[in-house]
């Protein structure tokens, strides 16, 4: 194998550490290297990504066995090192992050990374610790990425500060290490009895656990699916995230609609692992999705910022997520996995769309950046005297024409993939949960509980229906006190260049399903994952 | 000495639980702390209690897997240290740019109506 491909599965995490540093040697005023150095980095990751999703599908089959690909760190064999390792669901959500970068780089270089300090650096982490943490084999490694995740989402919740910044973010912090702690608790108490961090090898000695051990084992494993859940916005842990993503900048705002979806990953990667839903005993999981649909619901038909009713809505496709994963029907994995995907490109675009439309109402005080808020970080740094944030609107750069077309076109298209009507490929992935459901009806899965998933997914879909038209039309069509924004190309382009993909799944949703598909099968199929990165592993018999 | 530390980390997370439902943010940020000093002596605690044991393996070579003590809950709960202590650090700043915002150390921005 070449030296390129052997170091492949680390790249992803290894590309936005070096340009995170890079860009620290470039003062903040200089923006042309560091955006440079950004735009390279994220281009990079989405190279890397795709070289990944190639190499783990069916096309490839040579390169790593059963698509799987495994590196260890330092060359230290797997259960002593650390391990990533990347299969089709790690390199799904690698591509999906990369995407989503990209977008949310071009994005905010428009106008948003001047409102504060070293965005592009602390967005840079940001993607390091999401790459890391869906890359990675290792419990406590899993729970150090989550920090370098963490720790940049404060600081760019904070990004551009303002009271209800920092008040949302501080409730966000609390919270966050709140769960942190959990998070230890629950891996200090699952080494105590399994006596490794390896998820492979925990997996592997799971079954054959004694049974007084085995009680401080289950518990730790709810312990750390409680943290999990806070992180996946699961009711009722998510009373943060309403506040924080409504309070954050639109590609902030944008970038996090993935981060919750590292909470449902990782739930599902340790369900799939240990062959129960994560918080064990039974079916706390999907209970917890459906009460987080409820409240999601619920929110989106009382919100009346667009920003919130968006907030809202990626809790209840948290929710979705987790019912689904919580109903343990095998076949209900691969259109959820789709659902995933989809919810969090809209999610994105949505937020960033949302960013431009508040200029339309630039007479709200609430929701416009003063620049009296946000000098306070550039005396802290000593950067010097802070660009001028509305300057650049003024400032030469291609405006699209029909500014005011494309945002209600952009709406019709997210409000559409979001509450999942057809003809885009949001109907087609809610559809294959239904349908999904339905056939888990006949195979033995609890009908009680399908049919209340069925009637909450048909009930989301039609409140977000209401919700969205509620607001667009008082967006679009009231006269009074509107003001045509100045769109320029690289911010409406990101927008487009997300729902252009979403438009390309629909049409693609066919070869989408087969690689959601396999890397069902292989979450379903947990010995794969184990035997990848334990090869001589003994199955250990109690 | 087991019982001891049972004892310390409960008291630990007992407080520390108190502390940070409360509305002032002083006294969440010492919730805080407490809650992460009993999470640093749990995990080290993970590894047993022994005396008298070396976590590395001397120049005398291997003596046994009895003759050392758990090297792996020592290095977790170093990171865990440092991790805790900056976010703490982080949220110390945070604490104060609302403190100066708002006029109020309540944690939600505005004293409560009466």
């Amino acid at each position: 194998m070449s030296f390129w491909l052997r170091h492949l599965p680390v790249f992803p995490i290894v590309i936005p550490l070096v340009a995170a540093a890079a860009m620290l040697f470039f003062a903040e005023a200089r923006r042309v290297p560091r955006l440079s150095i950004a735009l390279a980095a994220s281009l990079g990751q989405i190279a890397a990504a795709s070289a990944l999703l190639y190499f783990t599908t069916d096309s490839a089959p040579y390169i790593w066995r059963e698509g799987i690909g495994t590196y260890s760190i330092g060359g230290w064999p797997a259960p002593f090192g650390i391990v990533l390792v990347v299969d089709r669901l790690s390199a799904l959500m690698i591509t999906l992050n990369a995407i989503l970068a990209l977008s949310v780089l071009v994005y905010s270089s428009a106008r948003w990374d001047k409102l504060g300090v070293h965005y592009h650096p602390l967005l840079q982490l940001l993607l390091m610790g999401l790459n890391g943490a869906f890359l990675t084999g290792d419990l406590f490694n899993l729970f150090v990425f989550f920090e370098i995740l963490l720790a940049a989402s404060y600081a760019l919740l904070l990004h551009g500060a303002g009271t209800r910044r920092v008040k949302s973010a501080l409730q966000f912090i609390v919270v966050n290490l709140t769960a942190t702690f959990t998070f230890l608790i629950g891996v200090a108490l699952i080494y105590s009895v399994v006596g490794t961090l390896n998820m492979a090898h925990i997996a592997a000695i799971w079954p054959s656990l004694q049974p007084g051990d085995r009680g401080i084992a289950e518990a730790g494993a709810a312990v750390l699916g409680v943290a999990f859940l806070v992180k996946a916005a699961s009711w009722p842990l998510n009373f943060w995230l309403p506040g924080a993503y409504t309070a954050a900048g639109a590609p902030v705002a944008a970038i996090f609609s993935i981060t919750t979806k590292v909470g449902v990953y990782a739930i599902l990667r340790l369900s799939s692992l240990l062959q129960e839903p994560l918080p064990l005993g039974g079916s706390w999981l999907f209970y917890g999705g459906i009460a987080t649909m409820v409240f999601g619901i619920a929110g989106m038909l009382a919100a009346r910022q667009l920003q919130r009713v968006v907030a809202f809505n990626i809790v209840l496709s948290s929710g979705t997520l987790l019912a689904a994963i919580g109903l343990a029907a095998p076949t209900l994995i691969a259109p959820a996995l789709l659902y995933l995907t989809v919810s969090v490109l809209v999610s994105a675009a949505f937020f960033m769309l949302t960013g431009m439309t508040e200029r339309m109402r630039t007479a709200d005080p609430e929701t416009a950046d003063s620049p009296s808020s946000h000098p306070v970080t550039y005396g802290a740094f000593q950067v010097g005297e802070p660009p001028d944030p509305q300057a650049p609107d003024a400032e030469v750069g291609i405006a699209i024409p029909a500014a005011m077309a494309f945002l209600g076109l952009a709406f019709v298209c997210c409000a559409l993939l979001v509450t999942g009507m057809p003809p885009l490929v949001g109907f087609i992935a809610k559809f294959g949960v239904l349908s999904a459901t339905f056939h888990g009806l006949s195979s033995g899965v609890d009908p009680a509980r399908s049919w209340v998933l069925i009637a909450l997914l048909l009930l989301s879909g039609f409140a977000g229906l209401i919700a969205l038209c509620r607001i667009g039309m008082r967006l679009f069509w009231s006269v009074t006190g509107r003001t045509t924004p100045r769109l320029r190309l690289i911010e409406a382009g990101p927008v487009a260049f997300l729902l252009v993909l979403c438009i390309a799944l629909t049409a693609a949703a066919g070869p989408m399903m087969t690689y959601v598909s396999s890397a069902a099968d292989t979450l379903n199929d947990p010995q794969t994952y184990i035997r990848a990165v334990l090869p001589d592993a003994q199955e250990s018999a109690p | 000495m087991e019982l001891v530390c049972a004892l310390a980390i409960g008291v630990l997370v007992g407080s520390g639980t108190w502390l940070l439902l409360r509305p002032r943010t002083f006294q969440v940020i010492i919730g805080l702390s407490l809650l992460s000093y009993a999470v640093n002596l749990l995990i080290f605690v993970t590894g047993r209690l022994v005396i008298d044991r070396p976590a590395i393996i001397g120049p005398a070579g291997f003596e046994g897997s009895s003759a050392y003590a758990d090297p792996v809950p020592q290095s977790l709960v170093l990171t865990a240290i440092v991790i805790g202590f900056a976010t703490t650090a982080l949220f110390l700043v945070v604490l104060l740019a609302l403190r100066g915002l708002t006029g109020t150390d309540h944690v939600d921005g505005q004293e409560p109506e009466p």
